[in-house]
This record gives structure tokens, C-alpha cells and sequence, in this order.
């Protein structure tokens, strides 16, 4: 196989029978052998199931049949998202040994389109992180750079696209996780608006803002992902009953009278030089490409992190309160003459890693008697004021351009602060905070250390607008070949 | 706002959250911890008054299902990933009575 082959070009070389999925699957698996021993993207893999499925794939497209949009596509899972075969972890101890009793929506969505999920990824703790780093199950390193991060929390996702060990993969994204390490990666990820992908079988870290989302090496085969997962599900009550358009249709079309907002905010001196650069090189691009470029003035930027560190812990010290030893995932021994309270506090205390016992002492702190007006209140007020910039915004552009991630790649080890790793997110989280859409795309690459790092461009759009966000993704990418360089080191590992 | 924490503040925290944790952990996510809230006071700067708070960003309130009985997941396949059963029941500790904590 061509291991550069896109998703789309997949599928219809499978339907024209020039490939075989049993082939291509096989040749996923030999890469995966070859590199992920170095690049740790997998916390599991699923050949033989992956090749049965190809085969009964195969064997349908050999009787004539239709088995799907996405027939005989190899798909990785990050490791949050259930299945009902093989383990999903979480990137934790406390669901080491967890078998999903139920698939989630997206998931058995992509497999009822013929998708064949080839194993679970690699992620920060139950989420949290960026940089994937807080794996308990020992971190996933960067195909462009051994010694530095993937990003995070969908760090084996990104990694593994980039690697070319899969045409596509799923991730979720609660205050970046999608978009911060496809732009460390150079591929594409796709936060989708709040309520367009159901979260039913996504293991719940901030529910008013996860989503599920597509990463992938094109807009292209990001927006035909994405179409598949997409749409209305009984099984999550936030999920929107809006029917899913053709992302492809029109998309090689750009909007009509474009106008892109850059806000100023998104160009700041404490963003590495090389990542304004690509900014402002794609600023220029958009001019050329007859955009009108509007200034924006978006001052709650600088405060959507400490409004993401209220509510994110708060909702995941909630959400969390269900790893108690009792129905599931790890339970501690307990010692003569300790009771109930010392079973959760130390099935709690074993089972979860430094990061996550953070956030959730956070989220207990905030929402606890006499805090909660003075933290979890005023966040959600903020939050409010928030969404309103945006929707300001939006009255006078189509979109904003600026960078998905304030640097390229760091080195493992770097950011040991929790705080210098929560400000990885400083361009991401106000996406969620606000629910509306982003994309990071490729957008350049600088050098650092003699090291050359992906770098990408981050296009927001209003809630449901993913039709434009794509168009005016897919405006760039046809002008760049950004989205078709491979991480140089790929040959010699 | 309180910034910065203070030993007794985390070990409490730390009992609502059924965390144990060791001194170690105690002290520095008292200091850890504290260094997050100094960033989240950035909050007190914005005028807040009046504005409603938003807790999701989605337009649905109160989306109901028929009232029909339907497909429930087999308990058996529940009780296969529970880490203690009794017959078809999850077995724990006491709980009526003496529930004290640290």
C-alpha cells in the first residue's frame, strides 16, 4: 500500500478491488510492528478481529455488495472511546483491566460503515493532559522527534496518523485534545461543534464540553469522518437532533464574500516566533486568495484557561466520583478494621495518577461549600461572556485564523508544571468553553534545535457552521503541500 | 478567594474527593493547587454582575424519551466486569453504621 494513501482514495481503490482490505490492514499491522515499539502510539491492536472483518469486507465487495463509506478503512480508537471487545483504559490503572460492555455510538458507527478499528490509543489519563505524558501506561512519543511530546490528550491518535501506522483515527477533544496534537503531529483534527457527535460510550471527563472528533492526514478525509460519526442520538440527550450534511459537497468551493477574522489576541509575543510566522503567512495566503481579512478583538482570550480550570475539573470531579471500586475498574485490598470509606479513598488513591487526583482535588475545591459562587458560579458567568465575544465575532467574519498551539513540540519532560502545561491550551479551550467548531490544520513547520516541527493553523467557526470551517480549511490545504510531508525519521527507526 | 491553600484546606478536600493521600501528595498539591487558584483569581478582574450563568453551550433543555420499556444490558454481563460479586449481587463492605473516614 501506498502508506501516504488517503481515506478517500482508500475507498475507492477498495470498491474498484485494486487493493484488498486483508492487505491493507495487514500492511497497518506490519507498521505498526516496524515502529510502535519507539513511538508507543498503541496501548492494544486487534489483528485478528481487524482481519476477519477485512476479510468479510473483501468478501462483500467480491459479491458486488455496498458495505459502507468507510468499507475496509483501517481506524484507530483512542483509548476513552468503548468498545465491546478488547479493553478500554483510559490511559489509567483504576480501568486497566475494564471490558467495555457496550460499544459507543461513534464507534459502532464507523464499523457499521465498514471501518475497521485496528486498536485503541495511547492518551493523557483519562484525558487530561497535552502532551500525553500522563499515560499511566508510559508515554507516546512524536513521529518528527523522538525526545519530544505528540501533544495531548489524543496523543497515540495524532501520533499514529502521522506515523502513517493509519489513514485515520478518532480522538476527543474537551479543551483541545484533538486539535494540540494534530497541530504537534502536522495532521488534521477536528473539534466538532458541542452536540454534533454523541458522547454516548465516551468516557465523561468535562461533559458540557467533550467531544468526539476526527483526526486524519486531509480536510477531505476529516470531513468524510466526521459525516459518518456525526448526527443525532437517542443514547445522549445532548446530542443534536440536526440532520448531518454532505461536509464534501462544495467543498473545493470557498465561501462566497469570505471574510476571515484574525484577532489580535491570537498573535501574541508570548507565541513562538516561527508558529506567527505561519499565521501570518497563511493571513497573507487568505488576502491572495481574495479573503477579506477583519481585525477582531476578542480581550477573553487571555481568560478562557482559568475558566477552563473551574468547570473541566468540576465536571470531571463529578464525573470521576463513579471510580469508587464497586461496579467496576480497580478495587483496593482492604486491611482489618478499614471500612467503605477507606475501600473508594483507596481504590481512588491506586488506581488514578498524579494528574487526574489534581484535577479532581480542584473540582472538589471549587464546587465545595463556600467556594462554589465565588469559583464554579463566576466561571460559568464568564463562560457566558465568553460565548457572547464570539458570537460578536461572528456577526463580522465567517471564521478566525490563528494558531492552534501557542509552540511545536516540546520536549518529554518539559513542562513538569502543571500550569505551563494547562497554558498548552490557551487557543484551544475557549472552542469548547463556547461549543462551537475548530480545526488545525497544517500550516507549516519550524526548526527548533536543528529539528523541523509541524505547526498548525487553528480556523473556529459558529456552532454547526463545520461546512464553512471545512470549505476554508480545504482553501489552504489546496494551496500548501504542508498536509503531504512525513516525518523525515520515519525511514530509520 | 482564598489563593493559597493551606494543609488542613487539602487534607479536607482531599476526604470530600475520597482521595487518600500520602503527606507528600498533600503538600504539593497544596502548592501545586495553589499556583492553578492564583491564575483562576484572574476571574475577579472581569464584571460579572447580572450575567447568567452558562453551564453548557447546547440550546436542548429537557429532551424526552417515550415512556416505553426497553432493552436493558444482560445483568450477568455487568456483574462479569464487577470486581466482587455475591450471586447476583456486588459484594462491599458494611455500609449502615460506622462510616468515619481519616
Amino acid at each position: 500500500m501506498d502508506d501516504d494513501a488517503t481515506i478517500l482514495s482508500l475507498v475507492e481503490a477498495l470498491k474498484h478491488r485494486e487493493i484488498s482490505a486483508v492487505q491493507l490492514v495487514q500492511d497497518c499491522f506490519e507498521r505498526i510492528e516496524q515502529l510502535d515499539e519507539k513511538l508507543h502510539c498503541f496501548h492494544e491492536t486487534y489483528s485478528q478481529r481487524a482481519l476477519q472483518a477485512a476479510e468479510s469486507i473483501d468478501g462483500a465487495l467480491a459479491a458486488g455488495d455496498e458495505p459502507g463509506p468507510l468499507a475496509g478503512v483501517p481506524i484507530a480508537l483512542k483509548d476513552n472511546i468503548v468498545t465491546s471487545f478488547g479493553h478500554t483504559t483510559c490511559g489509567s490503572r483504576i480501568l486497566e483491566d475494564f471490558n467495555g460492555p457496550y460499544t459507543s455510538t461513534a464507534a459502532q458507527r464507523l464499523i457499521d460503515a465498514g471501518a475497521i478499528v485496528i486498536g485503541k490509543t495511547n492518551c493523557d489519563e483519562f484525558a487530561m493532559g497535552s502532551s500525553t505524558e500522563h499515560c499511566a501506561f508510559g508515554e507516546v512519543c512524536n513521529p518528527w522527534d523522538l525526545t519530544r511530546v505528540p501533544g495531548g490528550s489524543s496523543g497515540g491518535s495524532a501520533a499514529a496518523v502521522a506515523a502513517r501506522m493509519c489513514p485515520g483515527a478518532l480522538g476527543s477533544d474537551t479543551g483541545g485534545s484533538i486539535r494540540q496534537p494534530a497541530s504537534l503531529c502536522g495532521v488534521v483534527g477536528v473539534k466538532p461543534s458541542y452536540g454534533r457527535v454523541s458522547r454516548f460510550g465516551l468516557v465523561a471527563f468535562g461533559s458540557s464540553l467533550d467531544q468526539i472528533g476526527p483526526l486524519a492526514r486531509c480536510v477531505k478525509d476529516a470531513a468524510w469522518l466526521l459525516r459518518i460519526i456525526a448526527g443525532p442520538d437517542r443514547r445522549d440527550s445532548t446530542c443534536a437532533d440536526l440532520a448531518v450534511p454532505d461536509y464534501l459537497n462544495g467543498i473545493d468551493q470557498p465561501p462566497e464574500n469570505l471574510r476571515i477574522g484574525v484577532p489580535k489576541q491570537y498573535l501574541s509575543d508570548k507565541t513562538e516566533p516561527a508558529v506567527n510566522e505561519a499565521v501570518y503567512s497563511a493571513i497573507e495566503l487568505y488576502r491572495d486568495l481574495g479573503a477579506e481579512i477583519v481585525d477582531i478583538d476578542l480581550p477573553l482570550t487571555d481568560y478562557g484557561i482559568a475558566t477552563y480550570y473551574v468547570i473541566a475539573p468540576a465536571e470531571a470531579s463529578s464525573n470521576l466520583a463513579r471510580y469508587d471500586g464497586i461496579r467496576y475498574g480497580r478495587r483496593a485490598q482492604l486491611e482489618a478494621g478499614e471500612d467503605l470509606y477507606d475501600l473508594y479513598a483507596k481504590s481512588r488513591a491506586e488506581g488514578f495518577g498524579p494528574e487526574v487526583k489534581r484535577r479532581i482535588m480542584l473540582g472538589t475545591y471549587v464546587l465545595s461549600a463556600g467556594y462554589y459562587d465565588a469559583y464554579y458560579k463566576r466561571a460559568l458567568q464568564v463562560r457566558r461572556l465568553i460565548k457572547q465575544e464570539f458570537d460578536a465575532a461572528f456577526e463580522k467574519c465567517h471564521a478566525l485564523l490563528g494558531p492552534t498551539s501557542p509552540t511545536p513540540a516540546f520536549e518529554i519532560g518539559a513542562k513538569a508544571d502543571p500550569l505551563s502545561m494547562y497554558l498548552c491550551d490557551v487557543y484551544t479551550a475557549n472552542t469548547n468553553i463556547a461549543g462551537i467548531c475548530g480545526i488545525s490544520i497544517p500550516a507549516g513547520f519550524g526548526e527548533v534545535d536543528g529539528k523541523h516541527l509541524p505547526i498548525g493553523l487553528q480556523i473556529q467557526c459558529k456552532a454547526f457552521d463545520e461546512p464553512t470551517m471545512f470549505r476554508i480549511a480545504r482553501m489552504f490545504e489546496a494551496s500548501t503541500d504542508f498536509h503531504t510531508k512525513r516525518p523525515p525519521e520515519l525511514a530509520t527507526l | 478567594m482564598a489563593e493559597q491553600l493551606s494543609l488542613d484546606e487539602v487534607r479536607h478536600i482531599a476526604k470530600l474527593a475520597r482521595l487518600r493521600l500520602t503527606d507528600e501528595e498533600l503538600e504539593q498539591y497544596r502548592s501545586q493547587l495553589s499556583a492553578v487558584l492564583e491564575h483562576i483569581a484572574k476571574l475577579n478582574e472581569l464584571d460579572v454582575a447580572g450575567v447568567e450563568p452558562m453551564a453548557h453551550p447546547s440550546d436542548v433543555t429537557n429532551r424526552l424519551d417515550e415512556d416505553v420499556v426497553g432493552e436493558s444490558m444482560p445483568v450477568e454481563q455487568l456483574l462479569a466486569i464487577a470486581p466482587a460479586v455475591e450471586g447476583q449481587f456486588l459484594a462491599v463492605p458494611k455500609v449502615l453504621g460506622e462510616e468515619t473516614g481519616p
